[in-house]
């Protein structure tokens, strides 16, 4: 069908945030995307520049969030972005994290904790337990600490970065393995570098802890239709984002490990 | 007897059913052509190939309006060199017959591009003569007479396989292309491709597709698909592939009576959902049966009676 969804919208941003030295939080008005689930993306258009997939980081009173980390010349141009600029939304799109309300643990890699907050926001009065395992390459780069600390409490959140300059130094794949040595989960909600989540997921199967990771892939329709986002038989933006750990089994070959490029060719990560 | 009176040959190419799925829609990977084809298709057409990779346009590449998509690629894909081993791997998949869409900056490149498909193991060749927005290449090399006749000869010179001609649309008469594409040799023709299309967005006052035009697709092009069909179904012999905005069950039907031997979808893929194809079947089995025909064949061209 023809969906309001699918329709793109021209709105203005209405407040910008300064996380990092490198990623900033747009938000703006949009009724659609404002009821969006925890994992769900939206397309962002950059009107005469580009148009790119952006996970959901909170929603609230018809408002949509989204963060930002300046990689490329779409994102370097949504960075100079200020209030009042106008951008196009399309969306919300994709599957969504289930929000099972026992003992959860949230693994999130650079701009990945991103809808892991959303969720941890959803899942805070409900989860039996709230653990979070957050990694980056530096310190700044640790995304929305006291957010984070105000949900799962500090005693539940480890963090690690790659040179050391806060918390572990070491990969968020280490933590996590320690934590399931010592205590049962129900669900692990994993979303980073795809690297990263194969690493979780195959963790999570040793442990036999049921996992949904939130994948991202080169992204053109945001429909399912031109193919673009394959992995295994899955469109990531509309049979995923989010894979539970069945799917994830059927993709463990390319989970990780290669992708398509923009010409459509295999490429490895 | 059900899966029989679906089946139908097209130019050599044995379909368990009429409906095939549209070059340009999810036909990148073997993995995704099989998942398709797990959806019940009589035969799948893979992304448009060329001699050299191709990164295609910049995003956003498709729009959705008020009666349709609108979209413009580029023609991404990776080259024939790199999707060779894809068709390979599609083959050993499949059970149902692999078509692989070719596009080519001149003759000598289709024939090319047409030629190692066809040795890697596709089963038929769809040469694209009609994308509406990539130049010199798709509609620019169909909307002309000689150059298309000399692409469809060069192709058929060089592959022992079905060679099918997708039309497009933007044209002032596609009978007449229609009738050099099957002078020229070919085995089938598809009509039709995109229609030639813009949208702008009024609140920043620009086009929103980031190549500005591109090709409509979706219900707003059946009546004129349907319409080429008709037309051309009284012009040529070669057998007829209806495309364009089929998206149920009695679109299907309605392009069988103009003159149709098979049915492509694509956007309905995005629409509704890859299970549109087992729907269509059930669809037009269910029709077969209520009008007392024993084949999908019998309802060929049948609305030219009289």
């Amino acid at each position: 069908m023809l969906t309001a969804a699918n329709t793109l919208r021209v709105t203005r941003v209405s407040s910008v945030r300064v996380e990092s030295p490198t990623v900033k939080t747009f938000t703006f008005k949009d009724k659609l995307c404002a009821k969006a689930r925890p994992g769900q993306f939206i397309m962002i258009w950059i009107p005469g520049v580009d148009e790119i997939p952006l996970s959901i980081m909170n929603v609230e009173k018809g408002e949509v969030s989204v963060a930002v980390k300046a990689v490329g010349e779409a994102t370097c141009a949504l960075h100079g972005m200020k209030v009042g600029d106008k951008v196009g939304v399309r969306g919300p799109f994709g599957s969504y994290f289930t929000e099972t309300p026992g003992r959860v643990l949230l693994v999130g890699g650079g701009t990945g904790v991103a809808p892991l907050l959303f969720l941890a926001k959803r899942l805070s009065a409900r989860a039996k337990r709230l653990a979070l395992v957050m990694g980056a390459k530096t310190k700044s780069e640790l995304l929305f600490l006291d957010q984070f600390t105000a949900l799962c409490t500090a005693k539940s959140m480890i963090a690690a970065t790659e040179d050391g300059s806060y918390g572990l130094k070491c990969l968020a794949t280490e933590p996590v393995e320690t934590l399931l040595k010592k205590e049962n989960f129900d669900m692990i909600y994993a979303c980073g570098p795809e690297p990263m989540v194969r690493q979780i997921f195959l963790i999570a199967e040793k442990y036999v802890i049921p996992i949904e990771a939130s994948l991202e892939r080169l992204m053109r329709c945001g429909l399912g239709l031109c193919g673009s986002c394959m992995i295994g038989k899955y469109r990531v933006c509309k049979d995923g984002p989010v894979f539970n750990a069945t799917q994830l089994r059927e993709v463990k070959d390319e989970l990780g490990v290669s992708k398509l490029d923009f010409d459509g060719k295999r490429i490895r990560f | 007897m059900r899966g029989n009176s679906l089946s139908i040959n097209i130019a050599g190419l044995q379909l368990k059913n009429p409906v095939i799925l549209a070059s340009g829609i999810l036909g990148y990977t073997s993995a995704s052509l099989q998942s398709i084809a797990e959806n019940g298709v009589g035969a799948v057409v893979t992304k448009s190939i060329g001699l050299k990779p191709r990164s295609g346009y910049s995003n956003p590449t498709v729009v959705q309006t008020k009666c349709g998509l609108i979209n413009a690629m580029g023609l991404p894909n990776p080259g024939i060199d790199a999707y060779a081993s894809e068709i390979r791997q599609a083959k050993a998949l499949l059970t149902v017959p692999l078509i692989v869409s070719v596009y080519g900056f001149s003759a000598e490149e289709y024939a090319e591009t047409a030629r190692r498909a066809v040795e890697a193991g596709a089963d038929a060749v769809e040469l694209n003569v009609s994308c509406p927005h990539v130049k010199e290449t798709g509609v620019e090399i169909g909307q002309n007479p000689e150059v298309l006749v000399e692409v469809v000869r060069k192709v058929k010179a060089v592959v022992g396989k079905p060679v099918i001609v997708k039309l497009s649309p933007n044209v002032t008469d596609i009978a007449e292309l229609a009738e050099a594409a099957a002078d020229a040799g070919a085995d089938a023709l598809t009509a039709i491709n995109t229609l030639r299309a813009m949208a702008i967005d009024i609140e920043t006052a620009r086009p929103i597709l980031s190549n500005k035009r591109g090709g409509l697709s979706g219900p707003a092009i059946k009546p004129i698909a349907l319409r080429c069909v008709y037309d051309l179904y009284e012009k040529v012999k070669i057998p007829l592939i209806g495309c364009g905005g089929i998206t149920d069950w009695r679109d299907a039907v309605e392009f069988l009576l103009a003159g149709a031997s098979a049915v492509q979808v694509g956007t309905a893929v995005a629409l509704k959902s890859p299970a549109v194809f087992k729907a269509i079947n059930r669809g037009v089995s269910a029709y077969l049966r209520k009008k007392k025909l024993e084949s999908v064949k019998d309802l060929v061209g049948l609305a030219h009676r009289s």
